[in-house]
């Protein structure tokens, strides 16, 4: 299906990624957003109540985080596509809920702008430090898919991509970008609403009273319905089975677990998103994401200069970590640099795959503001040392 | 790689964002060379100078922040203060010759100077001297062309108010002309 031409605004633009983001999700279909305004993503909304309405989709204010996130999925199931927006603080409020969607399996999405932190941090400034809340940060075992734009291009695009990946997989979708990015002004180029693809939910066939909500018949993701159209059912977090009704034993949970877990690992390789550049013969690959990746490209042309064999992959999604890759590459016996604004959150991933096989080094930073690209570079020359 | 790093600079609601969006509109819609705007948000940016810091380049900016600016705009006397520091020995210095009292120039700048406050008021509205500035600037440092630089003011300035903005950025642009 292509975009509906209502909610693309055509043309080259010199937007900032909080305004590509709401551009993105307009273009994706998103006609309900629910949030409370925080820095840094505080003009994704803004532009949101702005445009919204314009095109028959709605913004509500909520009273807090915990609310927001419940009302997109309400909207969610009563047809609309729907996100929420908000920063570390209001992300932490919302895990609940996220844990929810995983459960009921809606499609939604969910957009952090990060900042530093913990806790209320650095308002205004750039942090990457809540990458493995975004994966792990609602109980039970549940999977997740997460973007991280590096541009406010990126962040039009890969909001749009958001949107499809929830659809398929019916997935809470994160959005990670960082306050750098989302307050960085850049050309964003919107193509024609016809080159713009989109992926429509899958509605049951079933008539009132034959629909099993969680009836799989053999594909990972069962289709759904829209209230209104005259199908009663029950929806729960608790563990559920084909009916939604709730089953208390281990047999149900197992059933329920397995396919929200593998529905996404299994498909990893199809969700997974990388640029790659000169990886073949590098000796090292720096493996970077969000604006930590520009600042990366820095360093490797600082070390490329000297004749170091450097490549670099770019995780354009971060979840799932692209295993099955790096793995590869360490098999080849290259060694890995990892920049990113944390003290080593998605390294732990790198360091889980590469299994010490080959060197992997974290290049560590607190947030606040970018990498130095020379602290990287020194940390590409240590790894090939 | 051929970047150059601007800052533009001022008190609050003297339209200093703007000017910069302007300006990296210019440079990459109509220009089509990359430009990356960045600001300063929160406690810093509430002060009396205010700045919005733009780098354009032939290639993808990497880097995201100004180090060294190589041009600064500067609209306030203190905003001038503050910022000339950061500049490169050799920067171009731009400033609203009313409110600014150039002092401290490195030998290798280069100062352009003009009243875009007067020649404002004399167009009627005060509030367009960050446009006078806009057009001074385009001519000066020949960075954007005329016709870009004045598709992007089209582009950033509320509906109905073209005609007096385009009229304030020629002026700025012929008094740049003239003093160059």
């Amino acid at each position: 299906m292509k975009a509906d031409p209502k909610g693309v605004m055509t043309g080259a633009h010199f937007l900032d990624g909080d305004h590509a983001c709401c551009e993105g999700a307009l273009a994706a279909g998103c006609r309900f957003v629910a949030g409370y305004p925080i820095t840094p993503s505080t003009e994704v909304v803004e532009r949101i109540a702005a445009r919204f309405p314009a095109v028959g989709g709605m913004f509500i204010q909520m009273e807090d985080e915990i609310a927001s996130s419940i009302a997109i999925q309400g909207a969610v199931w009563a047809g609309a596509k729907a996100m929420t927006v908000t920063s570390g603080p209001g992300f932490s409020l919302m895990m609940e809920h996220i844990g929810l969607a995983a459960m009921l399996e809606t499609p939604c999405v969910f957009v952090n702008v990060q900042r530093g932190g913990p806790s209320t941090g650095l308002p205004t400034l750039p942090g990457q430090a809540d990458m493995m809340q975004a994966r792990w940060g609602s109980h039970g075992d549940y999977e997740v898919i997460a973007f991280c734009p590096n541009s406010p291009q990126e962040c039009f695009d890969l909001t749009i991509e958001a949107f499809n990946m929830a659809e398929i997989y019916r997935v809470p979708v994160m959005l990670m970008l960082d306050e750098c990015v989302g307050h960085m002004t850049e050309k964003v180029v919107i193509p024609e609403a016809d080159a713009i693809e989109i992926a429509e939910r899958r509605f049951t066939g079933a008539k009132p009273g034959e629909y099993l909500p969680y009836e799989t018949n053999g594909n990972w993701v069962p289709p759904m319905v829209k209230a209104g159209d005259g199908h009663y059912f029950h929806m729960t977090g608790l563990t559920h089975d084909e009916r939604g009704y709730p089953v208390m034993n281990a047999e149900a949970q197992e059933k329920c677990v397995h396919r929200i877990v593998n529905k996404i690992r299994e498909n990893a390789d199809a969700i997974v998103r990388l640029r790659e550049a000169e990886i073949e013969d590098a000796d090292v690959v720096v493996v970077s994401y969000g604006i930590t990746s520009r600042v990366a490209l820095k360093a490797i042309s600082m070390a490329q200069a000297e004749g170091i064999k450097v490549g670099h992959m770019r995780l354009v999604t971060a979840w799932p970590f692209p295993e099955n890759r790096i793995r590869r590459l360490a098999d080849q016996g290259k060694a890995f640099v990892m920049p990113e604004l944390n003290y080593g959150q998605m390294y732990l991933e790198l360091e889980r795959v590469v299994q010490g096989r080959t060197r992997s080094l974290l290049v560590p930073h607190g947030g606040g503001t970018v990498h130095d690209p020379e602290v990287i570079y020194r940390k590409i020359k240590e790894a090939v040392q | 790689m051929s970047a150059t790093e601007i800052k533009f600079s001022g008190f609050g609601g003297q339209g200093v964002i703007l000017a910069g969006i302007i300006f990296g509109r210019a440079a990459s819609i109509y220009d089509n060379k990359f430009a990356t705007l960045t600001q300063s948000f929160g406690p810093e940016a509430r002060g009396s100078a205010c700045s919005a810091q733009l780098i354009v380049s032939e290639d993808q900016v990497l880097y995201p922040y100004v180090t060294r600016p190589q041009i600064l705009m500067a609209m306030s006397q203190e905003a001038f203060n503050k910022f000339l520091p950061e500049t490169t020995d050799d920067a171009t210095v731009i400033i609203e010759e009313e409110l600014v009292k150039a002092t401290g120039l490195k030998p290798g700048m280069k100062l352009y100077g003009i009243p875009a406050t007067r020649i404002a008021e004399e167009l009627g509205r005060k509030m367009i001297l960050n446009i006078v500035m806009v057009g001074f600037f385009t001519a000066v440092t020949g960075l954007v062309g005329y016709e870009s630089a004045r598709e992007a003011v089209k582009d950033s300035v509320p509906q109905g108010t073209e005609v007096m903005n385009l009229k304030a950025f020629d002026r700025g642009y012929q008094y740049g002309k003239e003093l160059k």
